[in-house]
C-alpha cells in the first residue's frame, strides 16, 4: 500500500507526537524552557506580536462592532468606542428575534445549519467506517485496487459534480420529496435530504482513507481472536472495531463538522434557499448582498454564525487539530 | 420560523435518524445472514454497498458526465466552442488569469508567514497562545471572514468619518478613501489577502509540529560547529521539514483553485474579481450555460492534477529515503 503514501504523511505518528510533547512541554513549566535553548531573539519576538495582533484586530473590529448601536457604527469607526460609548443588545435581537420579512430571521437558519451538520456528519461518518473495516480486513486482492481507486477520488474538485449530481437529485429525490410532503404535509416540499445525501457523497472519499489507516493499525490477534469465538463480521465492527476507533472516529467528526457547518457551495446548489432548508452561512451571504450597508444586522448575524465553530474549535481543539493534520487533502 | 416549521425540522431529523439506522441495522442483518458459499465476498460487498454507491452516484458518473457535457453546447451537440469562449472572451481569460495570480500568491505568503511565525514562537512562553490566535480563522467560515473583512474594507464616500479600517489608516496618513472591492487589480489582492488570513494558521500548526519533530541533536551540532540562527534554520530545519512544507503548500494551492466562498460573498465575480470555480458557479447555475460552466470545471480539475502528482512524488520519494 505504499503507493497511497500522500495522505498517510498528515497523520504521521511523529507530528501527533510532536503535539503531545509540546502540550507537556508546557505544563513542565519554565524549568524544561530555561533547558531548551530559545531561537526566540527580540527581533523574533517582536514580530510574532506584530503578526498575533494584525491577524485578531479584523475579528476584534467585527466583535465590538457588533454590540454598538447602528448609528453609532454607521458615523464612527469601531476604534473610537472609548470616545463614543454606546453599548447595545439590539442588533443580536434584531437578527435573532424579529420576524418581520426584511430582518435576518436567523433562528430558521440556525436550525437547518444544526439539523444538516447533525446527519451529514453522522451518515459519512457510519458508511465510511463500514467501508474502511470491510477494505482493512476482508482480503482480497482487487479489493486493494479498489480502495486506491477511492483514495484517488479525492483529487476530484466538488465543481466537477454539481451539474450533474444536481440533475440526478431533480430526476429521482424530487419525487420522493413531493410525495412526502403530500404524505406529511408539516415537512416542506423543499426538505434537508439532498443536502444530507451530497455532503456524505462528498466527505466520503477522505473519510474512507483516514479510518482506514485507523482501522487497519488494530492489533490482528484482537480480530482473529474474535473470530474464533464465533463472531460475526456485524458483531466485529459494533462491538470490537467501532469503540477501538472511537479516536479516530472522535477526529474525523469534529472536522467534517467544521466543514459541513461552514459550506456554501454545496447549500448553494441543493438548498433552494429557503428558511425551510438554507444554512446560516448561505443566509450571511445573502445578506451581504441585500443589506450590505447595514452593519449592525451583518456584524451581528456574522458573529452568530461563526460562534459554533468556534466553540467546537476551542473545547475540541486537540482532536480538531488531529483531524486537521489528517485531513489536508480534503476538496 | 413557526413552530409548526420548527416540529417540521425536527421531525425531519428523527425520521432522518430513523431511516438511517434502520438502513444501516438491515445491512448488518444481512451481513450476518450471509449465505455459507462464497460468505467473505457477501459480507465485503455489503459493507461496502453504501460507501461505493454513495461515491459512485455523488463523484464517479458526475465527474465522467462534466467531462463530457464540457465538449457539448445546449442542445447537447459535440462542440469546442466552451473552450474557445474560455480562451479568447476578454471576460473569461480575465478569470484565468486572476485564478493564477491567486495560486501564485496566496499559497506562497500563507506558507511562508505560517513558517516565520511557527519559528518564532517555537519554544517561546506562551507559544500556545500565540498559535490559538493565528489558528482561529480556520474555525470560521469563508463566508463568516469575508463579512470580517468587508468591514475592515469598507468605504465612505466624501467627508464623512471612515469606519473601515483600510480607509481609515490611508486616511489618517494624508490618503484620499479608496473604493478597495470597486477598485482592480487592488481588490483582487485584498481578496487574495483574507485567503491569506485564513490559511496561514494551517501552515502554521502543521509546521510548527514537523519543526518539533527536527532531532535536537542536529541542531546541537549545527550549534557547536558555530552556525548563527539563520545558517541553522537553512540547512537544518528547512531541510528536516521539507515534507511538510510540500504538503501546506500544496495544500493550499489546492484550497485557493478552488476558492469560491470569498469571491461569491464579496464582490460577486464583478469589478474583474473573478475565479475558475465562481465563474463556474456563475455560468453553470445562474446563467444555464452548463457547457461553459462544465469546460470552467474540468479546467480546474485539470490545474489541481499535476500539483496532486507532484505531492504524490516528493513524498514517495521521501519515503524511499527514510
Amino acid at each position: 500500500m505504499s503507493s497511497v503514501a500522500p495522505a498517510e504523511l498528515p497523520i504521521d505518528r511523529e507530528l501527533a507526537d510532536g503535539e503531545a510533547d509540546e502540550l507537556a512541554e508546557t505544563q513542565r513549566g519554565p524549568k524544561a524552557a530555561r533547558v531548551k535553548k530559545r531561537l526566540t531573539s527580540r527581533t523574533a519576538t517582536i514580530a510574532s506580536i506584530i503578526i498575533a495582533v494584525v491577524w485578531t484586530i479584523p475579528t476584534f473590529g467585527l466583535l465590538v462592532s457588533s454590540f454598538r448601536p447602528a448609528e453609532l457604527i454607521r458615523t464612527t469607526g469601531w476604534w473610537t468606542i472609548f470616545q463614543n460609548p454606546g453599548f447595545t443588545l439590539e442588533n443580536y435581537a434584531s437578527v435573532l428575534f424579529s420576524t418581520s420579512s426584511s430582518s435576518p430571521q436567523l433562528g430558521a437558519y440556525i436550525v437547518n445549519s444544526i439539523a444538516i451538520t447533525l446527519l451529514g456528519t453522522l451518515i459519512t461518518l457510519v458508511f465510511a467506517a463500514m467501508a474502511a473495516y470491510a477494505f482493512a480486513w476482508i482480503r482480497f486482492r482487487w479489493v486493494n485496487w479498489l480502495f486506491i481507486f477511492v483514495f484517488a477520488l479525492q483529487i476530484i474538485p466538488l465543481q466537477m459534480s454539481l451539474v450533474p449530481l444536481l440533475q440526478i437529485f431533480s430526476t429521482w429525490l424530487r419525487p420522493m420529496q413531493i410525495w412526502l410532503h403530500d404524505v406529511v404535509p408539516i415537512i416542506p416540499e423543499q426538505n434537508y435530504l439532498p443536502l444530507w445525501l451530497a455532503h456524505a457523497m462528498f466527505g466520503l472519499p477522505l473519510a474512507i482513507f483516514l479510518l482506514h489507516n485507523f482501522i487497519s493499525d488494530i492489533p490482528a490477534d484482537v480480530i482473529e481472536a474474535a473470530k474464533v469465538d464465533g463472531a460475526t463480521h456485524g458483531q466485529i465492527f459494533f462491538r470490537i472495531v467501532l469503540p477501538l476507533a472511537t479516536p479516530a472516529l472522535a477526529s474525523f467528526a469534529i472536522f467534517q463538522f467544521i466543514w459541513v457547518w461552514n459550506d456554501l457551495l454545496v447549500a448553494l446548489i441543493f438548498s433552494g434557499g429557503t428558511q425551510d432548508v438554507a444554512p446560516i452561512t448561505q443566509r450571511l451571504a445573502e445578506l451581504v448582498g441585500t443589506r450590505g450597508q447595514d452593519w449592525q444586522l451583518l456584524t451581528a448575524a456574522a458573529f452568530i454564525s461563526i460562534i459554533i465553530p468556534l466553540i467546537v474549535f476551542f473545547s475540541l481543539q486537540r482532536y480538531f487539530v488531529r483531524g486537521l493534520l489528517a485531513g489536508a487533502t480534503k476538496g | 420560523m413557526t413552530t409548526a416549521d420548527l416540529l417540521g425540522k425536527i421531525l425531519q431529523v428523527v425520521m432522518g435518524l430513523a431511516v438511517f439506522a434502520a438502513v444501516v441495522g438491515l445491512l448488518i442483518f444481512f451481513i450476518d445472514k450471509a449465505p455459507k458459499k462464497g460468505r467473505d465476498y457477501w459480507q465485503l460487498g455489503l459493507f461496502l454497498l453504501p460507501g461505493m454507491l454513495f461515491v459512485a452516484i455523488g463523484l464517479v458518473y458526475p465527474a465522467i458526465r462534466t467531462s463530457l457535457l464540457a465538449f457539448q453546447d445546449n442542445s447537447g451537440d459535440w462542440t469546442l466552442d466552451n473552450f474557445i469562449w474560455m480562451f479568447t472572451q476578454p471576460a473569461a481569460i480575465r478569470t484565468l488569469i486572476n485564478t493564477v495570480i491567486w495560486v501564485a500568491l496566496a499559497p506562497i505568503i500563507s506558507t511562508v508567514i505560517g513558517l516565520a511565525y511557527a519559528v518564532f514562537i517555537d519554544k517561546s512562553r506562551g507559544e500556545r497562545y500565540y498559535k490559538v490566535i493565528l489558528f482561529m480563522p480556520i474555525a470560521i467560515s469563508f463566508v463568516g471572514a469575508s463579512v470580517i473583512w468587508r468591514f475592515v474594507y469598507e468605504y465612505r464616500s466624501g467627508d464623512r468619518e471612515q469606519i473601515g479600517l483600510l480607509n481609515a489608516l490611508v486616511v489618517a496618513f494624508g490618503g484620499e478613501p479608496v473604493q478597495w472591492m470597486q477598485t482592480a487589480p487592488v481588490n483582487t489582492i485584498l481578496l487574495i489577502v483574507i485567503m491569506i488570513w485564513i490559511q496561514t494558521g494551517f501552515a502554521m500548526v502543521l509546521l510548527s509540529a514537523a519543526i518539533k519533530g527536527v532531532p535536537t541533536e542536529q541542531i546541537e551540532a549545527a550549534q557547536l560547529d558555530g552556525t548563527n540562527a539563520w545558517q541553522r534554520f537553512r540547512n537544518v530545519t528547512v531541510p528536516g521539514i521539507r515534507g511538510s512544507l510540500v504538503v501546506v503548500f500544496t495544500t493550499i494551492s489546492i484550497a485557493t483553485l478552488k476558492v469560491f466562498d470569498i469571491v461569491r460573498t464579496m464582490t460577486a465575480g464583478n469589478f474583474d474579481t473573478s475565479v475558475v470555480a465562481n465563474e463556474m458557479y456563475t455560468q453553470a447555475f445562474r446563467a444555464s450555460e452548463i457547457g461553459r460552466g462544465s469546460a470552467l470545471a474540468l479546467i480546474l480539475f485539470v490545474f489541481v492534477l499535476p500539483i496532486i502528482i507532484y505531492n504524490v512524488n516528493v513524498l514517495r520519494k521521501q519515503r524511499e529515503i527514510r
